[in-house]
């Protein structure tokens, strides 16, 4: 892996803004603690906590982000699936479950998972926001009242509609439903001058994905925030209702074992945004009041699941923007709390997920890797959380004070499983598939719709054999006015401590039914606004337009 | 001496089973009762290379020429991806190794009658077989665990890419 100097010819924002005198401190080179006071101190520099470092910026406030990802820019996204994964995401991009029965992408550096998302944009949708406000007595979080504030990051992510062409796996995603009359329609993105590579997954190398790292987190640094990257927040200290400091350990540089140095954080208010899993288990690892044993609980994951297909025509999914097209028809023909639905895409291959996520091994696994160039993949992400046999897992710490998510899978889900299995199937032969390989290790590849309904509706849907993943983790901090539902305010204030707040996707109280940034992004540009208010007593202030 | 071990049969694997879970759970517990805190990474020991030489070839079939260059780097590509997870995984890993290797272990719960480098290949293709579908979570997950390890890194080195008409990203920018 051989780590060439800046060879792109791409402008780094990053290097020209370390090189102006930003404020970063990589503590795997301190060579003795480190204390440090804000007003504000933000624990995650994904979606939730890089909105809000800008806007707490922007409105004069001293701010300390901590981060236990490593600063990573344009300059090291080499597009290599081997180095992304470790350098990027949370455990090598292959965080488990505890029965290791489904496999978690989450983002781990500066950007967290913005840096290395797909661009999906969606805002939350309606009938989830009802679903909250029904269930979860969030009376402010209707459509129309967070519109202004998707807008408002809309505007300053660049999120909009796709003009090119979407890439053929997409487009088969299209065809395929198009043949059936179910209706697929095109994905917004965050993007700005996108090169249209397709390795969205393994940080842009071209600056044109508008993350956390290429927009607010720079804005934030500019007026004077400091980021502290391979730190990871140990434990926050409390003092009556009041949390008085962080306590953060210095990692090494592969981030992998502390170093022995410590950082002491202290500010007038903290929030929490390390993203649900690395959130809930802060407050737990911190022993934070929690009366009604809520941390943790309701973690959502959109289990998703994969059926690959075979064409005679080159797919090249490798290439082009990720995902462009999707479909709602099997979330919208059905009652939200009813039979679990799930949302299709069109989800892009390269050679080390798609060859771990194929099953079975030798020959046949091989010769199914020969196809790599011809196959077609699609996904179906199940919208969990909106039914009593749906009511996610449960975020524990190990020994180690390392968490661990438990997601058993009921047989409500598995049915919803099932038919996600049929739906991606019957659309793939739709589109022209020559074979339909749904990702089961008792699966096969079928040549007929017909073969493959009948394998489908036999298959076993345990644990460990049918292929589950996640990319979206959500709640195990729920948000609800009623501290009996919920840990956290509408305001986004930990109910039983008077200076913290929580802004990620851990506040969500089910899952959000669409892939999840815009929520997060909207949602905490409303938090962080109301906080910038509270603590100077101003207006909260204008975001800066691209 | 080896020529009078039985194969195991279907029903000694899953009495194997039973008691292999049994013995990876006391791996875990003891290791973790000794030490609770920053466990060290993992270590390729000469007989996990062993046994990683033997397993790959029969987990990659005919993606692999299965001279000793490409072997040793199936190897080496595996090493380097477990270097890169959290250290608590590593121990788990090398508690793996450590099942695959040593004898008893070896013999009547992966099924493998002579050492690693004797291994007949469609032992070991039975082996994975019995542990993927395993009613056993714990064999079911070491299978899944061996897969990716294998072959995902296997896959994500550019030597591998024209095989399976994988062009590689942009070179200006990689």
């Amino acid at each position: 892996m051989a780590k060439s100097a800046s060879s792109s010819p791409i402008p780094d924002p990053i290097q020209a803004g370390l090189a102006s005198g930003w404020k970063v401190i990589d503590a795997s080179t301190l060579v003795a603690d480190r204390e440090v006071e804000a007003d504000v101190a933000i624990i995650g520099t994904g979606a939730g906590g890089g909105v809000t470092a800008e806007i707490l910026a922007l409105a004069g406030l001293k701010v300390v982000l901590v981060e236990e990802g490593p600063l990573k820019s344009s300059k090291d996204f080499k597009m290599h699936e081997a180095e992304a994964y470790p350098e990027l995401y949370q455990e090598s991009a292959a965080r488990k479950t505890r029965d290791k029965a489904i496999n978690i992408l989450q983002g781990r550096n500066v950007g967290g998972s913005t840096t290395v998302n797909w661009t999906s944009s969606f805002r939350t949708p309606g009938d989830t926001l009802s679903y909250w406000q029904k269930n979860f007595g969030l009376n402010d979080y209707s459509a129309e009242s967070l519109s202004p504030w998707f807008t408002m990051m809309e505007q300053r992510l660049h999120i909009g509609a796709w003009a090119a062409a979407p890439n053929e796996n997409n487009d088969l995603l299209r065809r395929g439903a198009a043949q059936l009359g179910i209706p697929a329609a095109a994905i917004q993105r965050n993007v700005k001058a996108c090169w249209n590579l397709g390795y969205c997954g393994m940080g842009c190398p071209t600056n044109a994905k508008q993350s956390m790292l290429v927009t607010t987190i720079p804005s934030a640094l500019a007026r004077g925030a400091t980021l502290f990257t391979r730190t990871r927040a140990d434990k926050l200290l409390f003092t009556g209702d009041k949390v008085h400091g962080l306590s953060c350990v210095a990692l090494n540089e592969r981030g992998l074992a502390p170093t022995g140095h410590r950082i002491h954080v202290r500010a007038k208010h903290y929030v929490v945004a390390g993203g649900a899993i690395n959130s809930p288990a802060l407050l737990l690892r911190s022993g934070a009041p929690d009366p009604q044993h809520l941390l943790g609980k309701r973690t959502f994951l959109h289990p998703t699941v994969i059926s690959a297909a075979l064409h005679d025509k080159k797919v090249d999914a490798y290439a082009g923007a990720p995902q462009t097209i999707y479909s709602d028809h099997f979330l919208q023909t059905q009652a939200i709390d009813g039979a679990i639905g799930y949302k299709l895409e069109a989800p892009p291959l390269h050679p080390l997920l798609f060859a771990s996520t194929m099953s079975g091994f030798g020959v046949q696994h091989a010769a199914m890797m020969k196809q790599f160039a011809h196959t077609h993949a699609l996904l179906a992400l199940l919208r969990d959380g909106f039914h009593d046999e749906s009511c996610g897992g449960t975020v524990s710490l190990q020994d180690d004070g390392s968490p661990v998510l438990d997601y058993p899978i009921s047989a409500f889900v598995w049915d919803g499983v099932r038919r996600a299995l049929l739906s991606m199937a019957e659309i793939q032969f739709a589109a022209g598939a020559k074979a339909v390989y749904p990702v089961h290790e008792e699966a096969d590849g079928y040549s007929s719709w017909n073969a493959a309904r009948k394998a489908i509706n036999a298959l076993a849907y345990e644990p460990l054999k049918t292929r589950v993943v996640s990319a979206h983790v959500m709640g195990g901090c729920t948000m609800s006015d009623d501290p009996k539902q919920g840990i956290v305010s509408s305001r986004g204030r930990y109910h039983e401590l008077a200076n913290l707040s929580v802004h990620d996707g851990s506040l969500f109280p089910t899952s959000i039914g669409a892939n999840p940034q815009l929520s997060i992004y909207g949602i905490t540009a409303k938090l962080a606004s109301g906080l910038a208010t509270d603590l100077t007593g101003k207006p909260p202030p204008s975001l800066p337009l691209l | 001496m080896a020529s009078i071990v039985a194969r195991p049969t279907r029903r000694t694997f899953l009495k194997a089973g039973f008691f292999g879970t049994l013995a990876l759970m006391a791996a875990g517990s003891i290791y973790r009762i000794a030490r609770p805190e920053s466990p060290p990474g993992f270590v390729m020991h000469p007989q996990a290379r062993s046994a990683l030489s033997a397993i790959a070839p029969v987990m990659l079939g005919n993606a692999i020429a299965e001279t000793p260059v490409d072997i040793d780097k199936a190897v080496s590509l595996v090493d380097d991806a477990i270097s890169g997870l959290p250290l608590r995984t590593q121990q788990e890993i090398q508690n793996l190794f450590a099942l695959l290797t040593l004898g008893p272990s070896r013999r009547f719960l992966v099924g493998i009658p002579d050492d690693w480098p004797r291994a007949k290949p469609e032992d070991i293709a039975a082996f994975l077989q019995d542990w993927r579908h395993s009613r056993f979570a714990l064999m079911q997950s070491a299978y899944h665990a061996l897969h990716d390890l294998i072959i995902g890194p296997w896959y994500a080195d550019a030597s591998s890419w024209a095989s399976v008409g994988y062009p590689g990203p942009l070179k200006e920018l990689s």
